[in-house]
Formats: C-alpha cells, sequence, structure tokens
C-alpha cells in the first residue's frame, strides 16, 4: 500500500471535482498540485526505498529552540508548558536522550508554572489551565525523574479539577474560561498518570462527551458543533480512559476517521472537506490504535476466542494507509532547516514537528492493548494505561530503516516506558 | 510605545521570575517585558482601576491568547461598570485580526452574557465567516447565540446561501443539522421527506463530495428512515458513469442492511463492490473496505 508504490497512478489520485469547482475544491486542488510535485519528484528519482528522516536537523532545530525563541513567538508566552512538551516529547521520540541539564532546566521551568491553588498556569504567575496542566504533565513525564513527578501537588492539583467542572460533566479549559471536550481529556488524561481518577471526577463527563458525537461519527468541541479530529482525539481517548466507549457509536466514528485520509496526499485533514494537515497525523491517526482495542473488546466473545478468526484478525492491525501517512511526513513535511511542518510551503514550529512525528511513530508502530493480561481483572485507568505495548511483529518502516522512532503511547501521547514509569511511581509496583 | 511614567510612578514592577534557566526563554520586547511587570505589581494587589484596563490592552494587543490578561480584564470592566458595548468593538476589531483565537471568542461571549443583548451578534459573525466560511471558532460562538437568544428563525436561509456559494462546506451542513434538529420545535416527517429531496439535488450537482452524503445518512438514521432511499440515486449514479465511491459506499451500507436481514444476493453484492472500492476506486481506505468485507462475509 502506500500512494508512491499504490495500485494507482499518481496522476489518477487528483480529487474528482465533477466540474462544478468551488472555494473548497480550489485549494484542494491547489494543495494536490503541491503535493504532487513532491511525490512526482520522489517517484521518478526512485526515492522510496531511501528516503530519509532527516533527524539531526529535526534535533537541531528543537535545541535551538530549547535555547530561546525569537520575540515575534510572544505569542506563545502563555503556552510554556506547552513548548516544554512539544521539545522534550520531539527529542525523547527521536531517541535523543534528554541530557541531565536539560532535566535540571526542565524541572526548574515547570515548577514555577505550578499555583498554589493547584494545577499549572501558561507561564508564571498565570491562572491555572487545563491543557497547560496536560502539557506540564506530560513534560515531567517525559523528564522521567523522581523529583520531576514529585514537584506535582496532587491534592491542590486534584480540588483544582473539580472546580473545572460543571454540571453536565463537562469541564472549562480554566475558571471563566470556555468549555469543550479539550477540557476533559486534558483533565482526565494528566489524572491517570497522577493516580487522581475517582468516580467524582468523572461523573456525567462521559454522558456529556457522547452528546458531542456528531451525525457524521466525528465528536465535536461540544454538543452540536463540527466533527474535528483534534476534538475527535479528545473525546474518544477520555473515554478510554473512563471505561466508557460503548457510549460512542463505533463503526460510524470509524468510518468518519477512514474518510479523513487524503488519496492524493496520504496524510490526513482534520475535517471534511478541509485540507490535509501534518498534525493530524497525530489528532486522526492516532484514532486508529483506540478504535482498534475498542472494536477488538466489541466482539462477540465468540470470535475472540477463535482468535483466527476473520473479523478479529482485520481488526487487529490498523485501519489506515500506515504507508501513505509516512509518505505525506517524509516526503511533504520535514523542513529543509530542521522541524517539520503542516503542509508544503509552510514554515515549521515546535506544535507541528510534536505532532508529525507523533503521528509517524503511530504509523511505524503497531501499539496494542494487551487484552491477555486485562483478561478477569477489575482496572483502573492507570492499570489500562499501562497494558498498551509495541507490537515489534508488526511495524512498517517506510524508506530507510533508520527512520523508525520510539513508540508512543495512544491514549498519553508520552513515550511508553515513560508512561509505565510514571504510573508506577504514582500508583506504586504494578503486576502488569 | 512606552508606557506614561507619572501614571505609574506609585508601582514597582515586579520582574518574571521564571527560574535560573529556563527552557525556551522568549527574547521579550522591552514595552512587552515592562507592560508584564508592571501587570504583576497590579494583580498582586487586585487593583481594578482604568490604569489597569488600559494596561491589559497594551498586553493582549502584543499577545491575544494570554488568557490570564484576559479574565483579569473582565473583572476590571465589571468592577467599573464600564460601557461594554465599547468593549464590543474592542474584541471585534481584535477578531478581526486574529479570527481564529480561542480567547478573544470567548470573552466576547462573556461581555454578551452580561449584556444579554445578542443583536449585533449575527451580523459580525456573518462578516467574519465571510472571510472563512469555516472558522470553527465563528460556528461555536454562532450555534451559543442562536441557541441562548432564540434565533432559529433565519438560519436554514442562512445555511442555504452558504451552501449555493460553496456546495463542499462541511460547516455549513453541520449547521443545517443543527439547525434541524437542536432547534426546539422539531422538524415533521414531511420536512425531512423533501429535506432528502433537497440533499439529493445538492448530490447530483458533484457525487463526490462527501458532505451531502454524510448528512443524508444522517437525517437518514435520525428520522428511523431506510438507507435503502437512497439506492436509485447511487444506480442512477453509477448509469452516468461517474465514479463516486461516496455513491458505491453507500451501496455497501444499503447491501449490508439487507443482509443483515437475511438476503444472500445482497450479501453477494456488497461484497463484491467492497473489492471494488479496496482495488480500484478508493484504494486508500482499502484496510476499510476489506474490513467492512469480513463484516459482510461473517453475516
Ligand atoms: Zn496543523
Amino acid at each position: 500500500m502506500g500512494i508512491l508504490s499504490g495500485s494507482r497512478k499518481l496522476e489518477e489520485l487528483f480529487t474528482n471535482t465533477d466540474a462544478l469547482p468551488t472555494e473548497s475544491s480550489k485549494a484542494q486542488t491547489d494543495t494536490e498540485v503541491s503535493v504532487y510535485e513532491l511525490f512526482k519528484d520522489a517517484r521518478d528519482k526512485k526515492l522510496i526505498n531511501t528516503i530519509k528522516l532527516n533527524r539531526g536537523s529535526h534535533i537541531k532545530y528543537v535545541k535551538d529552540g530549547l535555547k530561546g525563541l525569537p520575540s515575534y513567538l510572544v505569542a506563545l508566552d502563555a503556552s510554556k508548558p506547552w513548548l516544554c512538551f512539544w521539545m522534550l516529547y520531539s527529542l525523547d521520540i527521536l531517541g535523543d536522550e534528554l541530557s541531565q541539564d536539560l532535566v535540571k532546566k526542565g524541572i526548574s521551568t515547570i515548577t514555577k508554572l505550578q499555583n498554589p491553588t493547584g494545577g499549572f498556569g501558561g507561564g508564571p504567575g498565570q491562572i491555572s489551565h487545563a491543557a497547560a496542566t496536560y502539557a506540564a504533565v506530560n513534560a515531567l513525564a517525559t523528564i522521567g525523574t523522581k523529583e520531576a513527578y514529585d514537584l506535582i501537588d496532587r491534592e491542590t492539583l486534584y480540588n483544582w479539577f473539580l472546580k473545572l467542572k460543571r454540571e453536565d460533566g463537562s469541564f472549562v479549559m480554566h475558571e471563566g474560561g470556555e468549555v469543550d471536550v479539550r477540557g476533559a481529556y486534558c483533565v482526565l488524561s494528566a489524572a491517570t498518570l497522577t493516580n487522581l481518577v475517582t468516580p467524582e471526577l468523572t461523573a456525567g463527563t462521559a454522558e456529556w462527551i457522547k452528546r458531542c458525537q456528531n451525525y457524521d461519527g466525528g465528536i465535536g468541541g461540544e454538543p452540536g458543533i463540527e466533527g474535528h479530529g483534534g476534538y475527535t482525539f479528545c473525546g474518544l481517548a477520555a473515554m478510554e480512559i473512563m471505561g466508557k466507549t460503548d457510549l460512542l457509536d463505533i463503526p460510524l466514528l470509524l468510518r468518519w476517521a477512514t474518510s479523513l485520509q487524503m488519496q492524493l496526499e496520504g496524510g490526513f485533514q482534520g475535517r471534511p472537506n478541509k485540507l490535509v494537515d501534518g498534525c493530524y497525523s497525530f489528532w486522526v491517526g492516532g484514532l486508529f490504535p483506540l478504535l482498534e482495542a475498542i472494536m477488538t473488546r466489541n466482539l462477540p466473545e465468540k470470535d475472540v476466542e477463535q482468535s483466527n478468526s476473520e473479523v478479529s484478525k482485520y481488526i487487529a492491525q490498523s485501519l489506515f494507509d500506515r504507508e501513505a501517512l509516512q509518505e505525506y511526513i517524509l516526503i511533504a513535511c520535514q523542513s529543509p532547516k530542521g522541524g517539520l511542518i503542516d503542509k508544503p510551503k509552510r514554515g515549521a514550529d515546535h506544535y507541528h514537528t510534536c505532532y508529525c512525528l507523533s503521528g509517524l511513530s503511530t504509523a511505524q508502530h503497531h501499539v496494542i492493548y494487551d487484552f491477555e493480561r486485562a483478561k478477569g481483572k477489575d482496572l483502573d485507568s492507570g492499570a489500562r494505561s499501562l497494558l498498551w505495548k509495541d507490537d515489534v511483529t508488526n511495524r512498517i518502516v517506510l524508506g530507510d530503516p533508520n527512520n523508525l522512532i520510539n513508540s508512543t503511547h495512544p491514549i498519553h501521547n508520552v513515550a511508553l516506558p515513560n508512561v509505565r514509569k510514571m504510573i508506577e511511581h504514582f500508583y506504586g509496583e504494578r503486576n502488569f | 510605545m512606552a508606557l506614561e511614567a507619572e501614571v505609574w510612578s506609585d508601582i514597582k514592577p515586579i520582574p518574571l521570575d521564571d527560574g535560573p534557566d529556563p527552557l525556551a526563554p522568549i527574547a521579550y520586547d522591552a514595552e512587552y517585558s515592562e507592560a508584564m511587570g508592571y501587570f504583576r505589581a497590579i494583580s498582586q494587589r487586585d487593583e481594578r482601576s482604568e490604569r489597569a484596563l488600559k494596561l491589559t490592552e497594551r498586553i493582549v494587543e502584543y499577545n491575544p491568547a494570554h488568557y490570564t490578561i484576559w479574565h483579569y480584564r473582565q473583572q476590571i470592566l465589571f468592577s467599573l461598570n464600564k460601557n461594554l458595548n465599547e468593549e464590543l468593538d474592542f474584541v471585534k476589531e481584535q477578531i478581526e485580526s486574529n479570527p481564529k483565537n480561542y480567547q478573544l471568542w470567548h470573552h466576547r461571549q462573556v461581555l454578551v452574557e452580561k449584556l444579554m443583548d445578542a443583536s449585533c451578534e449575527l451580523p459580525f459573525i456573518n462578516e467574519i465567516l465571510n472571510d472563512d466560511a469555516k472558522n470553527y471558532h465563528a460556528w461555536t460562538y454562532r450555534q451559543w447565540i442562536i441557541r441562548t437568544f432564540n434565533l432559529w428563525e433565519n438560519e436554514l436561509d442562512f445555511v442555504n446561501k452558504l451552501l449555493d456559494k460553496d456546495v463542499r462546506n462541511n460547516s455549513a451542513w453541520n449547521q443545517r443539522y443543527f439547525t434541524l434538529f437542536f432547534n426546539p420545535t422539531k422538524p415533521t416527517e414531511e420536512f425531512l421527506t423533501q429535506e432528502i429531496e433537497y440533499v439529493i439535488e445538492k448530490i447530483k450537482m458533484a457525487p463526490n463530495n462527501i458532505s451531502p452524503w454524510n448528512y443524508i445518512k444522517g437525517i437518514i438514521a435520525k428520522s428511523n428512515k431506510d438507507i435503502g432511499i437512497l439506492e436509485e440515486l447511487c444506480k442512477e449514479i453509477e448509469k452516468q458513469d461517474i465514479i463516486s465511491p461516496h455513491a458505491i459506499g453507500c451501496l455497501v451500507d444499503i447491501y449490508e442492511s439487507r443482509a443483515r436481514k437475511g438476503s444472500a444476493t445482497d450479501k453477494e453484492e456488497g461484497i463484491r463492490i467492497c473489492t471494488l472500492l479496496a482495488e480500484k476506486h478508493d484504494a486508500i481506505r482499502k484496510k476499510y473496505w476489506e474490513y467492512r468485507k469480513v463484516i459482510l462475509t461473517s453475516l
């Protein structure tokens, strides 16, 4: 599979505009042309088996960012924990071990973001924010030392989480802030890693997220809003944390998610009739490991036991084109100056670097839920997060074999061993 | 644009404390650092004054995503009983230059919630959607306005116009669904029958457009009609030698629903066209169509 070695010629893969061009289709055609040029070049030069992830230049891009950012990035002054997470995670997933110096600086930077009233803000002295807190916890997980874990004040964190909660089960992003599905995911992911998930915290939340699923299967920011890759990831991952995915229409969600992979570009769009974007490599690509586990769980008992049954065999793979996604990321999303991008002709940024790499990891690895070990046990959210493992028998590495990067956790998007380490720290030794 | 010295002479700015050696420090402009220094000082004593209001304005102009500043600004506005209509004008300009910013739209919502007056909102949102008809924030805010102030009446007309302009605007199709089914007045069966006719016409205009296909299946599911009513449309498209994976995929749904009721011929036909999609017409979704094929086979 894949685009360049696929069954159809590149030239046949342009979207059929039915002789009715509109604003959407014109933008789509323009994007297809820019990706086509790159793919055609790669095809003509027969680069498909040698195409390289420019690991060194991406690492350099991130390390330069860690040293300092130019003044025009002041718009990120309320996103400091995000910067820490995007950058440290990118290094980690690229296999560049964090130096003692970075560990020390990371801990001291994030310490300054924690508020005495609980949670983390977007910068020192800024009020606590659910997304900032999620990013801070993920950055600390990536740093992965006892000192990093212990700087989190869990008691105030939990009380603050409860203050974000509304009667209908949804969460606001900060006190006085907006409500959307991100709030639920950010709170529940951070709460899982720090052993703070309780029935009190999750009451009503699954029912609220269910209301956000749309007629086409995607999940929107709030009930009634258009389905969107980012919110769908947040909604599905939050449901998986709570063990409530059966409230969603999974077949419809699967269909919606598969429909977003672009037939010429190979990457994902975030909504139907929108343009491909490298960051959806994770937000949409990352839905598939979750869907695979959920669908396997939903199979009738007889199919699971008869493990060679056709249905379970088919589900036990990712139901998207893993090669095609890698082609988009490697051929169209690497900035020659280092860092990764949204689409050709755009500049690199740390957000897209993080999520293109997360998507690449999701396409290379097959991370699966270990049902064998889950059998017959009553598991909390932390234990369930521990059951994800890298199925090394099913890796697909497009291009140069050295392109393989580390595996990422389908719920938290932190490298798998770092999730384990943090959960074992906060829950005590676990028998999994 | 340094701050006026005499206004601030009684305040000692508090410098940023981000630790000895922070990661990814931003090389702030001197003016931004200065303004933030004063902000830290006055917010520490919870000063709600004209000069504090000015200061927040200066900071958000640098960084409209500064949610802490917006939150503080709201408290000042309410404490000083400021004219919130003037603030609406201010945030309007801000949104026009940053239409994809969470904080700005939320700020507007907070103001309108306080004013309980939405008379300027729909024209303003229309203006933003005119520049970007898929702006997610604008649509989210629009739905809040319509629900809160019961402004359902002309929404379907508005959606019609957008779809006339660009039949591929998925946000407009979503708004159509919202207008029909989130409205406290539910659509009649008769209305839905007409609605299906409308969508079929739109599908015929561009059979490769996914949005109305998703929409029509959505309303069929909602209204308990049978998906089989789309068979004629799919066949007609096929007869015109138009290849639309959405039309063929819709046939898979139709055949599967009949196969589930025991029809062996539909099962066979479904399997056949899944193969066609997987191998030929929708190869990027090969895995998905093969999966659907396996489901059909297992029935
Ligand atoms: Zn993006």
